[in-house]
């Protein structure tokens, strides 16, 4: 017995010192800030679930936007990542988690609406939500701004390795060419997954007919013999090494991958892309309602939203951001592409649960080819 | 022959160690990636100290590791104890087949069933989370339990029944003859038992993938780097780990070597 | 005597009490789910839906019967070696066997995309020959080689264990009535160690069988198995947790039957080899 506790207490020693170095190191950043932050929260704690590299977190330099907010305000920030709208929602709806503050998409933030699971945001009682750009106002899954407060603006198009590629392509086709086979990657995820077959195929990325879902996933399982993977943010480790040539994902991450390859380019398909929103919204099932509040105001902060966007890459729905001429991405012509020149552009609806049902089966259809 | 055998065995172990090797290699790498080494740098140990997530995480894995190990002890052995003390056969084999289940039983159901019964119970009671802190160490003592009995029970076997009985005799309270004579002749068993529950529980990511909620251990976080890129800091934190429980290994060894030359009664 | 077994079952009760509730209510909750749709009325529509996954089914078998029987071919002869060993430098071997067990074994099956990636350190290897690049990741290959890399302690331990326990008087016999040394292998080791060779079967058959994060991370998410399944329909939401719970369930009855098979080649052996 008294080997066991000597061998715990080593253990234990040795891992205390690695323990308590735990927050200190980063240099917090001289902000200036507009609202105003109560710290009547202190010591609560806030749930916040967010996309995997969805927010600045301090590493290269940048501001630690979460342990800004906990200086601030003295609230601990539990945070975690989801890398799928429908993982959010299943780990939401089970009831098995609780969070204050999440970043679902456009068509994901209309079913939790529908499903009555998000809590009303009174927009009024925010003080930087007159910084958010009109457009991004009142969007089609909340038409009167209640639940929702809009956080990235992205475009899905190709990223491709201009040492394999030479010609640049313009089609979702070079996801289907043999010559770049094993090169290729694809979303791992149905709804994106489908879209591009979709667009290829000039159907409504919406339709609830379900003998063109089932033509969608003949072209899916046809892509398979080309592909080398299906992936959501591995596309990084293997779009910036060279592993894969080929790959649909994100604009705004392609920002970030080209910084570590060069080599990389990037195009918007002429059959037309999906555009979404990714908004700031608050379970109905918050246990801390107020500091998720004041979470989001902060989180459109000018100079937080700034960080924010340089360090994700994404295309900002926030003013101060947008006319900032210091701002990294200031007129990128991937983020903020000339309206006139862009090929169509499609949101993604909640569609009926039938339907919605029927691909989600489709897709392991396609897996199980 | 013997060369052969040799060159066999290392051939193995070199299999069984090269992906480690790659992980301490490139845990030492100064560019952010895991498949190219640049050069050989420390940073990604100073940017563990930056990684709270990570930290958080070991904390909770170390935490639950021992909680769930020393309650699965004491619970399995009594239980082991009393399963041994049942006459009915068929009411001792049917509790034997309950007990085998979680350790036969693929993790992913074990996990899915658990994280069914929590959910459901949560929805009951209405509570507005039910996975954390304690579903996740309830499932771990769940899966732990069984290895504990299962090697307390063998010792058990072993040991002498009429000297617990003779501690009776002599005037022992039962309490007092398990703690003086039963608990000494088994208690290499126990200590197995606990250091393999230590052991699961640490290194378990599928159960506790389904149960844990907020509470997220190490494995879970590092499931959730493996999604993305993966930088080297969490090869930095596995290096770490692999230097501490080598060093206490051997420590436990080089111990256990003194104590069997002492002669003292072996673990 | 009477009061000191009555005592001695007591002491199990906390354990009763724990099993029924964390063991075999959840298996309840879990046919219920399997047995009923989403809104809760008892419905065969689940168990009908399972013929859609007959391939990931027989994909995983077939997949966990090689992993496990390339795992077996390994480590049979490793554990026989070690135990012509010195026991001291047995007790090291073994040692170093199971330690990789203590690594976290997503970052031990991670590292191995590093070695078998297209630019990993193989392709790079055999590139200075100027042979390759092979195609080694997502394959059926890699995702049995993780297989074989993650559980081959669970095969060895067992094995090892059984074989230092033959007795040594029985392996003289045979030497003394004249058998080679394949002979005593065949008639002599391999029959009184095939209770450590079952129990290592199973211990690496079962987590194979099942496992979701080596096809996902080794096959490039592009094969199914009954683990990715299940995972892929726990996250849709509460919705699909009829189907994965079904799945589960012919699962969990799959594993039964293929331990009951096994126990029947070990005869009978109750509480199995653990370690």
């Amino acid at each position: 017995m008294r080997k066991i506790v000597s061998l715990l207490i080593a253990f234990i020693l040795v891992f205390l010192p690695i323990l308590s170095f735990s927050g200190c190191g980063y240099t917090y950043a001289d902000l200036n800030l507009i609202g105003t932050y109560t710290r009547e929260f202190e010591g609560t704690t806030l749930n916040v679930y967010n996309w995997g590299e969805y927010i600045s977190d301090g590493t290269d330099d940048s501001v630690d936007v979460i342990k800004e907010f906990e200086k601030l305000t003295g609230i601990n920030v539990n945070y975690s990542t989801f890398d799928s709208n429908e993982t959010m929602y299943s780990q939401l709806k089970n009831g098995g988690v609780a969070y204050d503050v999440i970043a679902p998409s456009d068509y994901m933030i209309e079913r939790l609406i529908r499903e009555d699971m998000l809590a009303n945001i009174d927009t009024s009682s925010l003080s930087n939500f007159n910084l958010i750009e009109d457009k991004y106002k009142s969007l089609y899954f909340d038409p009167e701004n209640k639940y929702t407060v809009a956080y990235n603006v992205g475009l899905v198009g190709l990223i491709y390795n201009t040492n394999v590629v030479k010609k640049a392509p313009d089609s979702w086709k070079i996801l289907w060419d043999k010559n770049y086979q094993d090169q290729i990657l694809m979303f791992n995820n149905p709804r994106d997954a489908f879209a591009i077959a979709q667009f290829l195929l000039g159907q409504d990325l919406n339709n609830t007919d379900r003998p063109s879902w089932d033509k969608a996933a003949d072209l899916l399982i046809d892509q398979k013999q080309y592909l080398q993977s299906y992936v959501m943010d591995e596309v990084y480790g293997k779009m910036e090494t060279g592993e894969a040539a080929i790959a649909p994902y994100y604009a705004g991450d392609f920002l970030t991958m080209v910084e570590n390859n060069p080599d990389l380019a990037f195009v918007y398909p002429k059959e037309g892309t999906n555009i979404f929103v990714d908004s700031l919204c608050i379970p109905k099932n918050t246990k801390n309602y107020d500091a998720a509040l004041l979470f989001i105001n902060f989180m459109m902060e000018p100079d937080i939203a700034l960080a924010n966007a340089e360090y994700i890459g994404y295309a900002s729905p926030n003013t101060a951001v947008i006319n900032n001429p210091d701002y990294y991405y200031y007129d990128n012509e991937i983020l903020y592409p000339d309206e006139a020149t862009l090929p169509p552009t499609q949101y993604f609806h909640d569609i009926d649960p039938s339907v919605r049902n029927y691909y989600e089966n489709l897709w392991i259809d396609v897996k199980l080819h | 022959m013997k060369i052969l055998s040799r060159l066999y065995i290392a051939l193995i172990l070199v299999f069984l160690y090269a992906p480690i090797l790659v992980m301490v290699i490139f845990s030492f790498n100064s560019a952010e990636s895991v498949w190219v080494f640049e050069s050989f740098s420390f940073d990604w140990y100073k940017e563990l100290i930056y990684n709270g997530a990570m930290l958080t995480a070991l904390e909770h894995t170390i935490i639950i590791a021992i909680l769930s190990a020393v309650i699965s002890t004491v619970v399995g052995t009594a239980a082991a104890v009393g399963i041994m003390a049942i006459r009915n056969k068929i009411a001792k084999s049917a509790l034997m087949s309950v007990t085998n289940i979680p350790m036969m039983n693929a993790d992913i159901v074990t996990g899915i069933s658990l994280m069914l019964l929590f959910v459901f119970v949560g929805n009951i009671i209405g509570l507005k989370e039910s996975l954390g802190f304690v579903t996740v160490l309830i499932a771990h003592i769940t899966f732990n339990l069984p290895y504990v009995i299962l090697s307390v029970i063998p010792k058990l076997k072993q040991t002498d029944a009429h000297l617990s009985e003779a501690a009776l005799d002599l005037g022992c309270t039962p309490f007092k003859a398990f703690f003086k004579v039963v608990l000494p002749s088994i208690s290499s068993g126990v200590f197995s038992g606990f250091i393999m529950a230590f052991t699961l529980s640490l290194d378990d990511f599928v159960i506790s993938y389904f149960t844990c909620g907020h509470y997220q251990t190490l494995p879970i976080v590092i499931y959730n780097m493996t999604k993305k890129t993966v930088t080297p800091d969490a090869y930095a934190l596995s290096t770490i780990i692999f230097v501490v429980i080598f060093a206490l290994l051997v420590l436990y060894n080089t111990i256990q070597n003194k104590a069997d030359k002492k002669g003292a009664v072996r673990i | 005597m009477k009061r000191k077994s009555l005592g001695s079952r007591i002491v199990a009760a906390p354990y009763i009490v724990w099993s029924a509730i964390f063991i075999v209510v959840p298996l309840i909750i879990m046919i219920y789910y399997s047995f009923t749709d989403a809104t809760g009325v008892f419905s065969l529509a689940n168990i009908a839906q399972l013929g859609k996954y007959k391939k990931a089914f027989l994909l995983s078998i077939l997949y966990a019967i090689i992993a496990t029987l390339v795992t077996f071919i390994i480590a049979y002869p490793l554990a026989y070696f070690m135990t012509k060993l010195k026991v001291s430098s047995q007790k090291m071997i073994l040692m170093i066997v199971i330690f990789p067990m203590w690594m976290n074994f997503l970052i031990r099956t991670y590292s191995w995309i590093s070695i078998l990636a297209n630019t990993g350190l193989i392709n790079k290897f055999l590139a200075v020959f100027g042979i390759g690049p092979l195609k080694l990741i997502n394959t059926p290959g890699a995702i049995i080689l993780g297989m074989v890399y993650d559980f081959l302690p669970y095969m060895v331990l067992p094995i090892y264990t059984v074989m230092t326990k033959i007795d040594r008087s029985l392996l003289e016999a045979a030497e003394d009535l004249g058998s080679s040394a394949l002979d005593k292998l065949r008639k002599v080791i391999f029959p009184l160690s095939l209770p450590g060779v079952v129990s290592g079967v199973t211990m690496v058959f079962v987590p194979s069988v099942s496992t979701f994060y080596i096809s996902q991370k080794l096959g490039g998410n592009k094969t199914m198995l009954i683990g990715d399944a299940i995972e892929y329909l726990f996250n849709l939401g509460p919705d699909h947790y009829n189907v994965a719970s079904a799945l589960s369930l012919v699962l969990m009855a799959l594993i039964l039957i293929c331990m009951a098979v096994m126990n029947r080649f070990s005869g009978e052996d109750e509480e199995g080899v653990i370690i």
